[in-house]
């Protein structure tokens, strides 16, 4: 069956309903609920980060085969079946999804007060939909995933957030619905065309050309606004500002990725000539986002709509590295992903702390934070600088990457994306600058607390695989660097087919 | 010992940043100070080994990236011209450190100051010896994050935050070139290692990109990241504003670790350079051009630090041009001596500082010479070695400079050779125009300051005399080995000078007069500023009054700031603000808001007509009835 023996991945995708069946089940006193919610939901999300730890140790880095494969016939008259499966592409998402959620459980223990079994439920059912998403092989299994995972999203938002939730919450999943059914209508085609919704069919499947740009854009218009492009990117700033600071860090680190890995699983593989053809579109609209959004950064005076503008500048780079067809960009790309994940989820997480104690996001309340809360100042600054795409940390060699691989593109597309790297500077700079820096001008900052231990056990793990990404980034580029190569090799096999039919 | 020079001042941060809150802030201090002796141990041994007996060396450490054949590893590149600046760099620091403990005994949190300190000459040590540009792209960004820590140091202050951004998003601008340039140089050779690279130079001195040279464009791009860091003409803005940081990381910026990056750089290059005769050429020309433009401005600048931090710009013009008509010994020479000096230099005028009770404007200074004489001799003897007087550091790698670009017998040779001699004398000038102002005439401070001028303690002259004994013998004491007859063993082929390139052997047979010019200037500079304020003090006031727009315009640093602020800062800012509030909030979010509004108009107007009253519903019906039964009766006509 696979290597394990026993069907991993359904575990994985699973056993958070299991938790959130035990969480809705919890009764007692409102007090009573909440402790035992709290700690059903972390002991499960921990259970599960650890079995999926067994995912990274048996995951065979040498082939580019789909591993851990699980297969039950669901309507096989449809030719639709319950296919799960990773490749190197895959594997490090899951691993993302279950890393960050206990992340987030630990880190709403204290801001969240009111329904907090429901909230816990929330959570877990999001992280079924996220590793079920990343792990599903079949069309239509991932289809579900993908709208699954706006349901908790979306309640997320519209409940616990802020006081514009409702407003962000509908515009949120309204945008991302509408592409969303766009993508069904393509699934549908390529079902009725292959006769199948299996993904690794599909990929040796040779859609014929003329209908590949149809399926391209139905495709873009669920991914563009999930990455999200510019310029579909306004749902973004709004989704994270309302949203509590968890779920903007599962937003930023996982659901961004959501689109982007769409991209690489659906619209290279099984569309390559109409990839190639639209590849000069998305480089335009990507380095429109990245000089676009970080100027907008720059205007902003509220922490989190910066952080989440600077989110879209860096989805840029990822998507102009997934169209670049090349090893290094799309290595890059990938890597981004990983990277931002971390970096941006942690830097919400370091927006959640100051939000915690003094309840505003506006800039202009802050100032020399630094010098009260030293090792927030530190943790704030190293991740700033992760962002900001320094050497040795996360972020760079994602960017290193991709700039390497576009230039090979195309040299402005390269220097589109290395803009970012003044831009970034200026707005992350600016927004230490002006929450860290500077004299205390608010008498009430000074009895702020630094770092409790539980935000310790929060930052602490996100501080080390920054490092390790930036020191030794090779652990992970090893993982999908025989995918990636494989799926360039197909990619351009399918190209210079159709170049010889096109003779 | 190789791997102890880099990494002992790591420990040292790491102890005092980490650990300085529970061994407390004498202890954090020592250790890293301690640290950094270890290290200079080791990077003198280096030196010996490397350079004087000719054994380079490189040890891997780890594997960095590996993707589709873009290889990178972290290694330490050990050749002379590494050991050179491992030496140069661990030394200077180790001082610095040393004074650093006197200066900063009334700051706050000294164990933080150090840690920066620490990490900031483990970042430059870490871009000396990198193997390969990523790995130099590394201790590159690591310097200016150092940097960034450092002159926002006091970051209560507004203006050291300003300054520290500056910096940092300055640098950055020269980075994104460099990034560009790095792309290039894996686009061309497959590699971006430097071993790698130079083999191939010679196969690929034909390629094309968008038309142009390949290795011209790498070497331009490569340059352009260099005069980030190393602060040449039109990217310099930042280095005068970065003395908002305490005065040790200026003579730490300045002297040894940041500035000098870009000179490296090219130096690294010059294998690759050398097929780049345009990018060379460009690099001259901003080089000369940067060392006068930078020395008229510092004429006429009132903060002690200012000044000195303008005669850095100077003379790293002079490196950069050194290096552009191929003499890049000669340019490395320069920044060996030339660290020595500038940062006596530094700490003299922070010794100064100390004194006067942190004042640092000329004009409210002077006649306290005999209370600090020991600060005193020193920056004389900083001065002498700037100014190039025979038999001072100084004199020996600046001759050498403008001998090479005088031997380059090519049109920018010649204006590197013009710029070179006017801004030598420009650099006398201004030398001693500081000198006299601050330590001569009468006292122009208030008595309250006047009565509490002292000498520094001995923490703080140590180190000064150090560097003073530096900066009067390394010139004689290495003339040989940098550009002299033992040149070519000495740098053992970590400098390459192409087969064309005779410039280093064209410099020793130059006319005569040449080599005593920039002496004669010198001198002539030191007369015109004593004259200008000892003789006859008045004149000064006078001759600015005489020519107000001249004044204005080198007061100002010829409005490069203000340029920018109106060319970049200003529109960016704007265009942010349309970006977010018209084309965010307007444009693209008016679409879904406005289909939204469409939609509940629409729900409206709906249930407007469901009035739920039987008569309107029927009498709808009736009117439809008409309607259609008349339509069906006209189709039957």
């Amino acid at each position: 069956m696979n290597a394990v023996g026993f069907p991993l991945l359904s575990l994985l995708t699973f056993l958070p309903l299991v938790g959130a069946a035990i969480t809705m089940s919890v009764r007692g006193e409102d007090a009573v609920v909440a402790r035992n919610a709290r700690w059903i939901a972390l002991w499960t999300s921990l259970g599960v980060f650890l079995l999926s730890l067994i995912l990274w140790a048996r995951f065979d880095r040498g082939t580019a085969e789909f591993q851990f494969v699980e297969r039950v016939s669901w309507l096989p008259e449809f030719g639709v079946g319950y296919h799960m499966g990773v490749d190197g592409i895959s594997v490090l998402f899951v691993l993302l999804s279950t890393a960050l959620t206990p992340i987030c459980i630990l880190a709403s223990w204290e801001a969240i007060t009111a329904r907090v079994r429901e909230y816990m439920v929330a959570f877990l059912v999001l992280e079924t939909m996220m590793v079920g998403m990343f792990a599903a092989l079949d069309m239509l299994v991932f289809y579900v995933f993908f709208e699954g995972v706006l349901i908790p999203m979306f309640l997320i938002i519209g409940v616990w957030g802020g006081a514009r939730r409702v407003y962000a919450a509908y515009k949120f999943f309204l945008y991302t619905l509408l592409g969303s059914v766009l993508m069904l209508l393509a699934i549908l085609y390529l079902w009725r065309e292959a006769g199948t919704t299996d993904i690794p069919t599909l990929h040796r499947h040779a859609v014929p050309i003329a209908a590949q740009a149809w399926i391209f854009f139905a495709f873009l218009a669920s991914f563009a606004v999930k990455v999200p492009m510019w310029p579909v990117h306004t749902w973004l700033p709004d989704a994270h500002v309302e949203a509590p600071t968890a779920g903007s860090v599962i937003l930023a680190g996982v659901l961004l990725k959501m689109g982007a890995y769409g991209f690489i699983r659906f619209s290279l593989p099984i569309l390559p000539e109409a990839s190639a053809q639209f590849a000069p579109l998305i480089f335009v609209l990507s380095v429109v986002a990245v000089a676009y959004t970080s100027l907008v950064a720059l205007a902003q005076e509220d922490m989190k709509k910066l952080i989440a503008y600077s989110s879209v500048a860096h989805m840029g780079i990822v998507t102009i590295g997934i169209f670049t067809f090349n090893q290094q960009g799309l290595s890059g790309a990938l890597f981004t992903m990983l990277a931002h994940g971390v970096v941006s989820g942690a830097l919400f997480l370091c927006v959640g702390v100051l939000y915690d104690r003094v309840h505003s996001r506006e800039i202009a309340r802050y100032g020399g934070i630094a010098g009260i809360m030293p090792s927030y100042g530190l943790v704030f600054l190293f991740f700033t600088m992760a962002s900001v795409g320094l050497p040795g940390l996360a972020n760079f060699v994602g960017e290193f990457l991709v700039i390497v691989g576009a230039w090979k593109v195309n040299p402005w597309v390269a220097a589109g994306a290395a803009l970012s790297m003044i831009l970034g500077a200026c707005y992350m700079l600016l927004l230490y600058r002006r929450v860290a820096f500077g004299r205390v001008t608010r008498e009430d900052l000074r009895a702020l607390l630094d770092l409790s231990p539980r935000e310790y056990a929060v930052f602490v793990p996100l501080v080390l695989v920054t490092l390790w990404m930036g020191v030794y980034p090779q652990s992970f580029l090893d993982v999908f660097e025989t995918s990636v190569a494989a799926l360039i090799q197909r990619h351009e096999a399918a190209l210079s087919a159709a170049r010889l039919a096109g003779l | 010992m190789f791997v102890g020079a880099i990494f002992f001042p790591l420990l040292g941060a790491t102890i005092s940043g980490f650990l300085g809150r529970w061994i407390g802030s004498r202890a954090s201090q020592w250790a890293s100070v301690g640290c950094m002796v270890l290290a200079a141990i080791c990077g003198v041994l280096a030196f010996a080994e490397v350079a004087m007996d000719g054994r380079p060396a490189t040890v891997g450490i780890a594997t960095w990236i590996d993707v589709g054949g873009f290889e990178l590893a972290w290694a330490l590149r050990y050749d002379t011209l590494a050991a050179v600046m491992v030496a140069m760099v661990t030394v200077i620091s180790t001082l610095i450190h040393l004074y650093s403990v006197g200066y900063m005994s009334h700051d706050a949190t000294p164990p933080r100051f150090f840690a920066y300190l620490s990490l900031f000459t483990f970042m430059m040590l870490m871009l000396v010896t990198a193997d390969n540009l990523a790995q130099l792209f590394f201790g590159w960004e690591g310097v200016g994050l150092a940097s960034y820590l450092l002159i926002g140091y006091w970051y209560d202050r507004e203006s050291a935050n300003a300054a520290a951004m500056k910096a940092f998003i300055v640098n950055r601008v020269g980075d994104f070139f460099f990034m560009l340039g790095v792309a290039l140089v894996f686009l061309t050779f497959d590699s971006i290692d430097f071993s790698e690279i130079f083999a191939a130079v010679p196969q690929h001195t034909g390629d094309t990109f968008l038309g142009l040279n390949s290795i011209e464009l790498i070497g331009v791009l490569l340059f352009l990241g260099a005069c980030g860091k190393s602060a040449q003409l039109g990217l310099h803005t930042w280095l005068p504003d970065a003395m908002e940081g305490p005065t040790p990381v200026s003579a730490l910026i300045h002297a040894a670790t940041m500035v000098t990056a870009g000179v490296f750089l090219v130096c690294r290059m010059s294998p690759l350079m050398e097929y780049a005769p345009n990018a060379l050429t460009l690099v001259t020309f901003v080089g000369a051009s940067t060392a006068l433009f930078a020395a008229t401005i510092g004429c006429v600048q009132n903060d002690i630090k200012r000044i000195i931090a303008y005669s850095t710009c100077s003379q790293l013009g002079y490196m950069f041009f050194a290096a552009g008509v191929g003499a890049y010994q000669v340019a490395m020479f320069h920044l060996f001596t030339h660290a020595f000096f500038k940062a006596l230099l530094f700490l003299g005028a922070g010794s100064v500082i100390h004194a006067m009770s942190d004042e640092q404007d000329i004009r409210r200074m002077g006649g306290i010479w005999s209370k600090i004489p020991v600060t005193y001799a020193v920056m004389w003897v900083g001065s002498l070695a700037l100014a190039g007087i025979p038999f001072f550091a100084g004199y020996y790698s600046k001759d050498a400079i403008l001998e090479a670009a005088f031997a380059a017998h090519s049109l920018v040779g010649g204006y590197a050779f013009l710029c070179g001699i006017l801004a030598a004398f420009l650099t006398a000038f201004y030398s001693w125009r500081l000198l006299i102002l601050t330590f001569h005439g009468e006292p122009r401070a208030d008595e309250h300051t006047m009565e509490h001028v002292h000498e520094s303690p001995v923490v703080m002259l140590a180190p000064l005399l150090l560097l003073a004994v530096g900066a009067v013998l390394t010139g004689y004491l290495f003339y040989d080995f940098f550009v002299g007859e033992q040149e070519h063993a000495f740098w053992a082929g970590s400098i390459v000078n192409a087969a064309h390139n005779h410039v280093l052997h064209d410099m020793h047979e130059v006319p005569a007069w040449v080599p005593l010019a920039p002496t004669v200037v010198g001198v002539l500079g030191i007369a015109l500023a004593y004259f200008l304020y000892m003789v006859a003090p008045g004149l000064p006031a006078r001759l600015a009054a005489a020519v107000p727009a001249l004044y204005r315009f080198l007061l100002n640093k010829w409005y490069f700031d203000e340029l920018y602020d109106r060319i970049f800062v200003n529109p960016a800012r704007r265009l942010a603000s349309v970006f977010w509030k018209v084309g965010d909030a307007r444009i693209i979010d008016g679409m879904p808001n406005g289909a939204a509004d469409l939609a509940a108009g629409a729900a409206r107007g709906a249930v407007r007509i469901q009035t739920g009253r039987v008569a309107n519903y029927a009498f709808a019906m009736i009117i439809g009835l008409v309607f259609f039964v008349s339509l069906f009766m006209l189709g039957l006509r």
